[in-house]
């Protein structure tokens, strides 16, 4: 059994402190959520209210179409991973994951069953007699998950799941997370600030900003077609421009009103001179502020008509340093012109493609 | 530290063993050369005479009823402080200290004042036969108070630390309250408890002050050992003083080993590695 999860009119307050401000949320069962945003923005709270460890000042949470505002959290079918697992330190792996079975007097075979099964799926067969204190923090991370499915929750519920894992084994975890709920179908709700990790494991991201939801939408819609400023500054890297007309193939953006806009370092296309350029005219001049090795790219600093932006360089192109000359084509901005988000291409391109 | 010790690491050194030399052992050596003074028979005469045994017993009698007492509202009032948050708790919190900063004369006093011919309460007492003041119920109630605080503030540290989240996870799969407090938090507290517990017992054993002021100095029936210790000193009657101080220093030196026993498994506790 899996269930579909959804938050009406959510409030709630900490001492005058707005964590949540109308929180709306509808989830489908089955599907990974990813709640992204900010430190501080109000995402554990969101969480634990689902799980009924808080209560919302007023709103209506319903667990697979039943209201469950009044229901203790023991009873909601929920399994929740804590950020820092809150493994129960004095029980065994192995006493840990077979808690909650023993708090609904579970038969002890079927106890041991279930035990052995998950042990297996999480890879511990083998330190089911270890205590928490004798584990890895990614091994931990997979005790707290083996233990909120004991029960075989309807929702599973993660806190920040991969924040206490070192960099190598997070990467790993993400996959191995994704593929093993994936193989459950149970509905799982994820908090993480992370856009890579909400990326790589969600279905469905849900951006939240102050105690409210910006977006929700797929990991593509989220980067594509942002609807709000938050959104397309937060996700990805953005720089924002002030007024996007002072750029080629930008000029007669909207009539009226400010011309703020977000350009990403994907919209830009960056060269040392006019050979390099597919629209050399289009192009505009600009000077190498920095130079950054990223790996499998470089990154680049380039100042046009003083503002600064932010793009990328493939590592096969020539090098350029600080200080050099450069072309810049802009790709596409993000414009917030008139209180509306809109992606607008480079004119140059659509003209291009008129002319061939 | 590898380091050699220089001059004044063993000046350090000296001047501790010095202090330590001067502070303690030479007063243990004292009590018992003192108890021993006049030979072995004396020394037994002097322990087991009636009002010794009698004062022993008392002493035993407040001490378990103050442990029991402070157990159940060191871990009750711990409990509220470190996994609820309400109005009104630091002044709580600061309230619970309060027998550490008063003084146990005035502690004591505060007993004759509430129980005794003064209070508003005497006509109701003396009505129902009931005598707290001058007698044993008042000693008791005066050691509960000298010793509540030992268990919370022992036990508030360790809470705080392992926050609530193992208790959460817990109500989570539906433990009620209960079975948290007995599957998560005790296992949790277990160390800090006993060596509370070894705390206040200590205490409880030792306290004079307020037990003086509320018990009367009535031999055989409101004296405890440390009572009956000054009573016997103050009649000039040094050996039988110092051999039943002594027994008061075997049950310390026993609290030290337990206290040191709880201490290392506190430690390891933390780590598993036992
Ligand atoms: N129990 C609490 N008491 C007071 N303030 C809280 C409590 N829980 C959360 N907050 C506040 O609510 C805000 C949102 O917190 P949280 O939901 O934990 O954010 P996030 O998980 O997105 O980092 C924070 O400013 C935090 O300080
Ligand atoms: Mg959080």
């Amino acid at each position: 059994m899996t269930a579909e999860v959804h938050l009406q009119h959510i409030q709630k307050t900490f001492g005058g402190f707005k964590a949540s401000n109308d929180v709306n949320l509808t989830i489908e069962k089955g599907r990974i959520i990813g709640l992204l945003g900010p430190s501080g923005s109000g995402k554990t709270t969101i969480l634990r209210m689902i799980a009924g460890l808080e209560t919302p000042d007023s709103g209506d949470i319903y667990i697979g179409g039943q209201r469950v505002n009044d229901i203790e959290p023991g009873k909601r079918g929920i399994g929740f991973v804590f950020q820092n697992y809150a493994l129960f330190r004095y029980m065994t792996v192995r006493e840990n994951i077979a808690f909650g079975l023993t708090i609904q007097k579970t038969p002890k075979k079927k106890i041991k069953e279930r035990v052995d099964a998950l042990t297996e799926l999480v890879g511990l067969k083998d330190f089911g007699h270890r205590y928490p204190m004798q584990l890895s923090g990614g091994q931990r991370q997979r005790v707290a998950f083996a233990r909120a499915l004991a029960p075989e929750p309807e929702l599973l519920l993660l806190d920040e799941p991969f924040a206490a894992i070192d960099a190598k084994v997070r990467k790993e975890l993400r996959g191995w997370l994704r593929k093993a709920i994936h193989k459950l179908g149970i509905t799982s709700i994820f908090v993480t600030h992370d856009q890579d990790e909400a990326v790589e494991v969600a279905d469905d991201i849900v951006i939240v900003n102050r105690g409210h939801i910006e977006q929700t939408g797929t990991p593509v819609e989220i980067y594509q077609q942002p609807r709000t400023p938050f959104v397309a500054d937060f996700i990805g890297e953005a720089v924002h421009v002030p007024d996007f007309t002072i750029f080629k193939g930008f000029e007669n953006g909207r009539a009226s009103g400010a011309h703020e806009g977000i350009i990403r370092p994907e919209f830009l296309e960056i060269g040392a001179d006019d050979s390099e350029m597919r629209m050399p005219l289009a192009s505009e001049d600009g000077t190498v502020r920095g130079v950054y090795f990223r790996g499998n790219s470089a990154e680049v600093d380039v100042e046009v008509k003083g503002q600064l932006l932010k793009g990328t360089r493939s590592l096969e192109k020539p090098p350029l340093h600080e200080g050099d000359t450069a072309k810049v084509f802009i790709h596409r901005i993000y414009s917030f012109a008139g209180g509306k988000t809109e992606i607008l291409e480079n004119r140059a391109k659509q003209i291009d493609s008129v002319i061939i | 530290m590898q380091k050699e010790k220089g001059a004044l690491g063993w000046a350090l050194i000296g001047i501790a063993a010095l202090f330590l030399l001067v502070m303690l052992v030479l007063p243990l050596v004292l009590v018992a050369s003192e108890a021993l003074a006049k030979g072995w028979q004396t020394y037994l005469r002097a322990i087991t005479e009636p009002f010794a045994v009698k004062a022993l017993y008392l002493t035993l009698e407040a001490t378990v009823l103050a442990v029991i007492s402070n157990t159940v509202f060191g871990l009750a009032s711990a409990f509220l402080l470190t996994k609820f948050s309400f109005r009104g708790k630091s002044l709580i919190g600061s309230m619970i200290d309060l027998p550490f900063a008063i003084s146990p004369v005035v502690a004591g006093l505060f007993f004759i004042m509430l129980f005794g011919r003064m209070s508003p309460l005497y006509p109701f007492l003396r009505a129902e036969h009931i005598t707290i003041v001058f007698a044993v119920p008042g000693i008791i109630l005066a050691t509960v108070f000298v010793t509540f605080p030992f268990i919370t503030r022992e036990l508030v540290p360790v809470m705080e630390a392992q926050g609530r989240d193992e208790e959460e996870a817990a109500a989570t799969f539906g433990a009620s309250g209960w079975q948290i407090f007995r599957y998560v938090t005790l296992p949790n507290i277990k160390w800090a408890l006993v060596y509370g517990v070894i705390l206040c017992t200590a205490r409880a054993m030792g306290e004079f002050g307020a037990v003086s002021v509320v018990s009367g100095h009535v031999r055989g029936k409101t004296n405890t050992l440390p009572l009956h210790i000054e009573i016997l000193y103050n009649e000039y009657n040094f050996t039988a003083a110092f051999a039943v101080a002594s027994i008061l220093v075997i049950l310390a030196v026993l609290i030290l080993v337990l206290r040191n026993l709880a201490e290392g498994r506190a430690k390891r506790g933390e780590s598993h590695d036992g």
